[in-house]
């Protein structure tokens, strides 16, 4: 798999393909398991974690509430520490800006701390046009570049891949991006990070621009917030004489005191630790000391739509922590590429089709891609009811209504391809209503019960084909109620 | 104590013994039980497929069938939790849509009567030992709805420890979801079917005889993987074992 997501297929398909692919699975439910249960028990140990997730959910919420205001607070504390801000609506203009701002540098290669957001409009690929190469940084991340692929997991790009999946790709690829692979790399986890370590050190050292995402905006200082396991990161954000963050305008806070919070939050929720080994914050910039250029790109591209939407702005709080990706029994044997963003599993299902609109058929088919279990809401450290938000796109998706694009209130017309299952929901919907109708029909199919078939053609054929069809019984619960206990006169009548 | 019995619709066509069992169960503990005819589905399959509207008029149903009374028992977590999450929100949904509070109404009153069979039985009549008698090992399937909506919690592994003869294996994984998840099992069948499969992997590996959950539609789902693999394993609903007496076996 490489280049770009653009073209997935819609989700069904893509899935069907995952879960044929053992070793994909066994990757998956190997690492996704081990974090669960290490989540699970660095989350008990607080006895306040309830608290803290409801202060999470109401700071956001808060924020979003009131997301212009705090914009326009930290974007003057950012010029006033010395740093540029940019506004880019969609992501094509962030795209032009920063290749605008490295290009003014003169350079061609810049160092990457891992973004989301950057990955989410594609700017490296934009870099590579241009003629700049983007140096992942990020092991994960890394491994990623280096195997031309995509990221599958928001906090473990490169979960997808085993140990010696990964030496393989550092010993092919490593020589023609830098340093090579040292000779008889074998795939002991140590060797494998002395690699990339000694790999990415010459790029550190020679790295003029470096870009990154960030965790977390302060409004009242204008402080950036990067929080990571490597340090790796820490080395983009100091090294460079330039700095350009790439951020969505969703992950302003208030205050300072609000990461209070947050840095409880996120650790335990994405790598089950107390305390991220590694915490950055930077504002603006300081004379003699780290980047002497400072911009930040604030990017929209589908989020204040999105904010226009009661039910699904709540996907908004998201501090991409990953826990519900970890949880989802659908994202483990689907795979994070079968959900054709960067924002795979139960986020990626809310999140995805609220920033590019349903129009598509890929971002169609991603509200359908959940059981309901209710696992991810379960987990997630800022409660975003994900099954909630579920359902609510399904039935934009189904029966259309208002939504906003481009800052414009429209309204969405239903999905092609969804008449038939409309049809049939409206018909069991007549029929729920007038049991009279629904008792004639149960009688039917009691009476003909050994003529039914216990694999279906057509549509149903999906379902029995690794399922049997229940068994009629010969008697409705109806009509055994009916014929023992008789009927009260003041109930009587099935019509409407 | 009078109660109404809401069944469910795949209960009444498909697993009308699952409602005798209530009805026998709650009889024996000396509860009078109605069953309003006028019930029908609560709308589960329209509402999760993204059919609100069409939702409607089926809650408004729910309310006459059921006014007249105190409690509504239903055998199956995910109705009760349908009709306690989700029916104050079709009612919100259609007053925001300037169609007046009468669905609002109709949820407030539905809520608090709405009570799946082991909460009303461990909350409401407060009982853990029903008397009942199962001679056969068995292990329990929390679903997703059960476990998540409604916080059933231990309720219904209280109830099955104290039912003579019965012999609970724990199942691994238990609290992952068995992939039925209504119309997701038509719309995603390769996943749905591998999270089938797994679950009924870990369902064999406890060498239970039977397959225990507080509601059909997981069964269903789970009988049929389990039958098309051939495996003997039964799937029954909670309240055909406390329904089972040693007198008369379920
Ligand atoms: S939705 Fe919640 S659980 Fe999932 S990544 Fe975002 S914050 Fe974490």
């Amino acid at each position: 798999m490489s280049g770009t997501y653009l073209g997935m297929p819609a989700f069904p398909r893509a899935a069907a393909a995952s879960t044929r692919d053992t070793q994909l699975r066994a990757n998956l439910t190997h690492a996704t398991r081990t974090i669960r249960d290490k989540r699970a028990k660095a989350v008990a140990e607080l006895d306040d974690w309830a608290q803290l997730r409801a202060a999470g959910a109401a700071v956001k919420d808060r924020t979003l509430r009131h997301l212009d205001h705090y914009l326009e607070q930290l974007e003057a504390a950012v010029i006033a520490a010395g740093g540029q801000v940019h506004w880019a609506v969609d992501a094509d203009e962030a795209n032009r800006i920063v290749t605008r701002l490295v290009r003014e540098t003169g350079e061609t290669e810049v160092v990457k701390v891992k973004s989301m957001a950057t990955q989410e409009i594609g700017l490296n690929e934009a870099l590579a046009e241009a003629g700049i190469r983007a140096y992942e940084t990020d092991l994960a991340e890394l491994i990623v570049q280096l195997g031309h692929d995509l990221p599958s997991h928001i906090l473990v790009p490169a979960i997808h891949r085993n140990r010696s999946e990964i030496r393989d790709i550092f010993r092919r690829e490593m020589a023609s991006w830098g340093r090579p692979a040292p000779d008889g790399l074998t795939d002991s986890p140590a060797e494998l990070a002395e690699a990339a370590r000694l790999h990415l050190r010459e790029k550190f050292l020679s790295a003029k621009v470096g870009i990154s995402g960030a965790n977390f905006m302060v409004a009242e200082t204008g402080t950036l917030v990067v929080v990571e396991s490597e340090g790796n990161g820490r080395m983009c954000l100091t090294l460079p004489e330039t700095l350009i963050s790439v951020v969505g305008i969703e992950k302003v806070v208030p205050a300072w005191q609000d990461l209070e919070v947050f840095l409880q939050l996120l650790p335990r929720s994405s790598t089950a630790e107390r305390m991220n080994p590694y915490t950055s914050t930077w504002t603006g910039t300081t004379d003699g000391d780290g980047p002497q250029t400072f911009h930040l790109v604030l990017l929209d591209n589908g989020r204040t739509d999105t904010l226009a939407d009661t039910v699904g702005r709540q996907a908004l709080r998201c501090i991409r922590c990953s826990a519900c990706l970890n949880v989802c029994p659908v994202y483990e044997r689907a795979g994070g590429h079968a959900y054709g963003s960067p924002y795979p599993g139960p986020i990626g299902a809310i999140l995805t089709p609220q920033l590019r609109g349903l129009a598509g058929s890929l971002e169609a088919s991603l509200p359908y891609a959940s059981s309901l279990c209710g696992a991810c809401y379960e987990v997630c450290p800022v409660a975003i009811d994900i099954p909630e938000v579920l359902v609510h796109l399904r039935e934009r998706v189904v029966e259309g209504g208002p939504v906003t694009r481009g800052g414009a209130r429209t309204v969405l017309r239903p999905a092609r391809g969804h008449a038939a299952e409309r049809a049939t929901m409206r018909a069991a919907g007549w029929a729920f209503d007038h049991p009279g109708v629904l008792r004639a029909g149960m009688r039917l199919a009691a009476r003909t019960r050994r003529l039914h078939p216990r694999r279906l053609p057509g549509p149903g054929r999906a379902w029995s084909r690794t399922r049997d069809l229940p068994a009629v019984p010969a008697e409705s619960f109806r009509d055994w109620w009916q014929r023992t206990r008789g009927t009260s006169p003041k109930h009587e009548g099935g019509g409407k | 104590m009078r109660v109404a019995l809401f069944v469910t619709c795949i209960n009444d066509a498909l697993h009308p013994r699952t409602g005798q069992a209530v009805v026998t169960l709650l009889e024996r503990l000396g509860v009078e039980v109605d069953f309003p005819v006028e019930q029908s589905c609560c709308g589960q399959p329209q509402f999760n497929t993204g059919y609100r509207h069409a939702t409607e008029p089926l809650v408004r149903r729910f309310d006459r069938a059921f006014r007249d009374y105190e409690y509504v028992v239903t055998p199956s977590g995910s109705c009760a939790a349908m009709v306690r999450d989700n029916y104050p929100r079709i009612g919100a949904k259609a007053a925001a849509e300037g169609r007046g509070r009468g669905l609002v109404d109709a949820a407030a009153v539905a809520v608090p009567k709405m009570y799946e069979l082991t909460e009303f039985l461990v909350d409401v009549l407060k009982v853990e030992d029903v008397g009942a008698c199962y001679p056969h090992t068995v292990t329990y399937h929390p679903t997703c709805h059960g476990l998540r909506m409604l916080g059933l919690g231990d309720r219904p592994r209280r109830l099955l420890e104290h039912v003579e003869g019965l012999e609970l294996r724990e199942l691994p994984g238990a609290e992952e979801c068995c992939g039925f998840g209504g119309t997701f099992a038509v719309k995603n069948p390769a996943v749905s079917a591998a999270m089938g499969a797994d679950k009924v992997r870990h369902i064999l590996g406890t060498g239970a005889e039977a397959v225990c959950t507080v509601d059909n539609s997981c069964l269903l789902h789970i009988g049929g993987t389990l039958t098309r693999q051939g495996a003997t394993v039964r799937p029954v609903h909670i309240a055909e074992i406390l329904a089972s007496t040693e007198g008369s076996p379920w």
